[in-house]
């Protein structure tokens, strides 16, 4: 009997999606009864990358299937979901998902960067943001996506914010890995511009020769003014 | 006059403002002008003065700061003085560029997420029905703050308080860790228990106090959580489910396995996913062990 199939008939009866550690408990478990067979016994302690392994090969098979749902993992456990494209005739079936209504804006903007950079502190939110955050924090800590995890090592010590499961839930994510372009957003490297442009070309601010002390390698006065400071 | 048809977009913030003037621009964000940026926000900010909107401090001190930018302009680099504070070299019109880079990527990501927030809706997880009716009662709100502790064993003091005219003086006898496997054996022959219940038996104030700092130790050893049911409700104490057996530990025994994994009495395993968000709750899946 191969170790996906199992998977397989557990994933389909399950309550609940379940976890690699609940899935190794089962395994154990099964293992524990008294008619337990060989095979039982000898799968009583999988490991969990074993685990991982054939879980993911079997949701590549149904993927490659092309049925109408998939072995889908979110926040870390793992179940059978329908394809959103056959959401017109499920809704028809079962009504309408009961979800809290979408989230505005200003909320997924502060979720979306606690999410890249959390831990992180209200103050560093607003920072990028460049608005007070606070009504924002309050209704996304109300949903329970964001929780306080901790505290910066800063004066003050003040909270950090991070996403909770229901957040990896919510947006039907595996974990923050999984997150849309993770390694670019975790840290932005923003290439500073060889000179920013504040002068409009051609309408100086300034008279050329006042322009020039600063500039006096510079190609047309006027257009390319060097930065203020005169930068490296 | 004319008739003005004003189309007037809801801004998040000054940096959305300027994005979507940047953006109305058609220019690269390391490109553009900030001098005539600075022009347009501040007309952009008497416009919603006209429409007596109220207008966030935020935008004025970008206002400023854009001003401030313009302003340096004027003067040829040898003359302008550096901002006190300011560190050398730092340029604010390339800070302003940076935040604005900055923000416009989390705000595409946050665009992602709403994608992800609409398929989500439109995803329907393979779940039998029953667990509807088992999670009506809603699941323990976890989260009992060290606050709702010290109440709760103030109150359980208060019993000592009213016969402290005369009393024996003995011996205290009780150790911390001796209170610490009582907490545990009681815990694992009843699964949960009261806090109240902890202290039933406690004859003295520093048989409390002892009880109560085996709880706090055992908390944090993270071996116990806490949970209220509602507010002001009774704080109820168990296993946190995944914690590293302590020694001295009953271990934990055989059939305890598949009922960890399987359903726990209170909280038929974690509800799925449209009931979960029935009863949203803030930190709800905590006890969920999905979260591991």
């Amino acid at each position: 009997m191969e170790l996906k199939f199992i998977l397989e008939s557990l994933l389909f009866s399950a309550q609940k999606p379940l976890s690699i550690k609940e899935l190794r408990e089962v395994f154990a478990a099964a293992a524990a009864a008294e008619d337990a067979d060989a095979t039982a016994d000898s799968l009583a302690k999988i490991k969990d990358s074993e685990l991982t392994t054939a879980l993911e090969q079997l949701a590549r098979e149904h993927e490659s299937a092309a049925r109408s749902y998939r072995l889908a993992c979110v926040a870390g456990a793992w179940q059978f979901v329908s394809q959103p494209e056959y959401a017109p005739w499920l809704k028809a079936l079962v009504g309408q998902k009961i979800r809290p209504p979408r989230l505005s804006q200003p909320a997924l903007e502060t979720l979306a960067i606690i999410a890249y950079r959390q831990p992180i502190t209200r103050a560093e939110v607003e920072q990028i943001r460049g608005v007070n955050v606070d009504a924002v924090m309050q209704t996304i800590m109300e949903r329970g996506l964001v929780e306080a995890v901790g505290r910066a090592e800063v004066v003050g010590r003040p909270p950090t914010y991070g996403t909770t499961a229901l957040f990896l839930e919510y947006f039907g994510l595996r974990g923050l890995d999984d997150l849309p372009a993770a390694d670019e957003l975790r840290k932005i490297v923003v290439q500073k511009p060889p000179a920013p442009v504040t002068v409009e070309p051609g309408l100086a601010t300034a008279p050329p020769e006042q322009l020039a002390l600063g500039n006096e390698e510079g190609g047309k006065a006027g257009t390319s003014e060097q930065p203020a400071t005169g930068s490296p | 006059m004319a008739e003005y048809k004003v189309q007037f977009e809801v801004f998040e913030g000054p940096l959305d403002l300027l994005l979507y003037l940047i953006k109305k621009e058609e220019v690269d964000i390391y490109q553009v002008n900030l001098t005539k940026l600075a022009t347009q926000f501040i007309e952009y900010i008497d416009l919603m003065r006209q429409f007596d909107l109220e207008i966030a401090g935020e935008f004025l001190v970008m206002a400023s700061t854009l001003m401030y930018i313009k302003s340096r302009e004027l003067l040829p680099v040898d003359q302008q003085v550096a901002a006190e504070g300011e560190e050398e070299g730092e340029d604010p019109r390339w800070e302003l560029i940076r935040q604005l880079v900055e923000y416009k990527k989390f705000k595409d990501a946050a665009a992602q997420l709403q994608t992800l927030e609409a398929r989500q809706e439109n995803i329907f997880p393979r779940l039998p029905g029953k667990l509807e009716f088992e999670s009506a009662a809603p699941p323990p709100k976890p989260d009992v703050s060290i606050f709702d502790l010290l109440n709760a064993v103030n109150v359980v003091l208060r019993r000592f308080e009213k016969r402290d005219d005369s009393r024996e003086i003995f011996e205290d006898k009780w150790t911390v860790s001796e209170k610490i496997e009582f907490i545990l054996k009681a815990i694992a022959e009843r699964g949960r228990v009261l806090f109240v219940e902890l202290f039933e038996s406690a004859a003295s104030r520093s048989e409390v106090v002892c009880t109560f700092l085996a709880l706090l130790e055992l908390i944090r050893l993270k071996q116990l959580v806490c949970a209220q049911d509602e507010e002001f409700g009774e704080i109820e104490i168990r296993r946190v489910e995944n914690a590293a057996p302590t020694v001295g530990t009953p271990a934990p025994a055989a059939p305890e396995l598949p009922r960890e994994g399987g359903s726990d009495p209170a909280h038929p395993g974690a509800p799925p996913e449209p009931v979960l968000h029935q009863t949203v709750q803030p930190g709800e899946a905590p006890e969920s062990p999905r979260q591991s």
